[in-house]
């Protein structure tokens, strides 16, 4: 049994979090960079050129990118040989995140869902964290993190499609996601598809895949031309760069893949704004 | 071919008649923070009657809720947040004499339609772009709802804040036009 301290876990988590919430990654700042060199639209490629400017400031002067410092969404990997000491997992993985989020000067966003009460003095600052925790081998803790915006989940969706539909069902389901969503998620965007499981599974799997670094194809080689007609497809809807109209709406697409019930075909499209902050740490 | 124009705060009618959508504006002078916490409290007043914490005639609201400014600093990231929530209170404070609304995203119909009737303009600005947009406010002072934190209405002084027309007052909408010119149909 490896041990790892409940400390450690805080710390890794607070840094990952500051660090986040400033540095657009690699992956991210390429995509804009090409979607920059590739728009027609005058328009819309002057609010590219904002967007690396502001992830430029962003960088250098330690500003978050974005007022919506989002919520704080983690997929960890416990390896099964690691024994946690001092405390629970998910209770240093929150109080990283309070940490993170006060000392980076970043937002409180979390609120009671009726009343829309801040919730930073009853339960947290920034509090709690979505934790989704999966038991793996080895002697290791690997902490997957991103900084949800909630422009962009705000138009994603969920639906149950009869498996008659098809892969085609799926297209058309993605594509009248997005075309709807127009401007609202801060495009250009990267779109998360989790087609099959459960219910639950496929939001999941929609979400866990805008973890992947943007771009990187899946796979399995039928999945990655999937995804790569899926971008062709909404690029032509012409929505643009914060909807002003443009060829570069969708900065990559990444599919994640069930089986599913013989009865139905579960699809769930989740949408990342262009500032895909998103970073991950190993303990 | 998108005109570009520098305006101060607050705004003229004069000011609104030449803007058309897709038209760039620098806005420099004061303008005022209100998300929909704000909105419905300013609604309310006008409701009874009675007077809101700034003057609303010319006057143009953004919609923002911004990061805790880091000592020293005026106001931390303040990019605009998604416009549609505040689409139920716009209507009134346009016909009570706002001018201009800053904020991201479709506005509804009886947004556009306000706009038209009483010459007001919905103003994009760059979601994501917070460092930047927040580098560009000088000043910022909580006049109203403090208890409100992030959504508290702030008296903002901003200096060539970069926006661009999406709703003019003549019913054009950049959302739709320039899908339209760049919507590729098979």
């Amino acid at each position: 049994m490896r041990e790892i301290a409940y400390e450690d876990i805080v710390k890794a988590v607070k840094n990952l979090v500051m660090h986040t919430a400033t540095h657009l990654p690699e992956d991210a700042l390429k995509k804009l960079k090409e979607a920059h060199e590739k728009e027609k639209s005058p328009v819309a490629k002057k609010v590219l050129e904002q967007l690396l400017e502001n992830a430029e400031i962003a960088r250098s002067e330690e500003r978050p990118l974005c007022q919506d410092t989002g919520l704080a969404v983690y997929f960890i990997k416990v390896g099964q040989d690691v024994r946690i000491t001092g405390g629970l997992l998910k209770d240093a993985v929150n109080e990283g995140t309070e940490q993170g989020y006060k000392e980076g000067y970043l937002r409180a966003s979390t609120c009671e869902c009726f009343s829309r009460r801040n919730l930073k003095e009853e339960v947290g600052y920034n509090l709690p964290a979505v934790i989704h925790i999966d038991i793996v081998e080895g002697d290791k803790i690997e902490i997957e993190y991103a900084a949800k915006g909630g422009g962009s989940e705000n138009v994603s969706r969920a639906r149950v499609l009869a498996p008659a539909q098809g892969a085609e069902g799926v297209k058309a389901f993605v594509k009248e996601v997005i075309s709807e969503a127009g401007p609202n998620p801060c495009p250009p965007i990267i779109v998360g598809v989790g087609i099959g499981g459960t219910f639950e599974k496929a939001a999941i799997s929609s979400k866990y895949a805008l973890f992947r670094e943007a771009g990187t194809p899946n796979p399995d080689p039928e999945i990655a031309a999937f995804e790569q007609e899926l971008l062709e497809e909404l690029n032509k809807l012409g929505i643009g760069a914060m909807g002003m109209g443009g060829t570069q709406t969708v900065l990559a697409v990444h599919v994640e893949k069930n089986p599913c019930h013989i009865a139905s075909l579960p699809v769930s499209v989740n949408v990342q704004c262009h500032s895909s902050r998103h970073g991950h740490v190993t303990l | 071919m998108s005109e570009v124009y520098h305006l101060t705060t607050p705004l003229s009618d004069e000011d609104i008649e030449k803007l058309k959508a897709g038209d760039i504006v620098y806005l420099s002078g004061t303008i005022y923070t209100a998300r929909d916490a704000a909105h419905k409290r300013l609604v309310d007043l006008i409701a009874k009657g009675e007077p809101l914490p700034f003057e609303l005639k010319g006057a143009v609201i953004y919609f923002v809720g911004p990061t805790p400014p880091k000592p020293g600093e005026p106001i931390g990231s303040a990019g605009p947040t998604t416009s549609y929530r505040m689409d139920s209170y716009s209507p009134t404070l346009i016909e009570h004499g706002l001018k201009g609304m800053i904020g991201k995203g479709k506005r509804n119909q009886a947004v556009k339609d306000a706009c038209q009737k009483h010459k007001a303009v919905y103003f994009g600005a760059t979601g994501g772009a917070g460092a930047l947009l927040g580098k560009l406010i000088k000043e910022a002072k909580v006049i109203a709802y403090e208890e409100l934190g992030p959504e508290a209405v702030r008296e903002l002084k901003v200096e060539e804040f970069p926006v661009t027309v999406i709703n003019d007052a003549y019913g054009n909408d950049l959302y739709e036009e320039g899908r339209k010119q760049y919507e590729v149909k098979d």
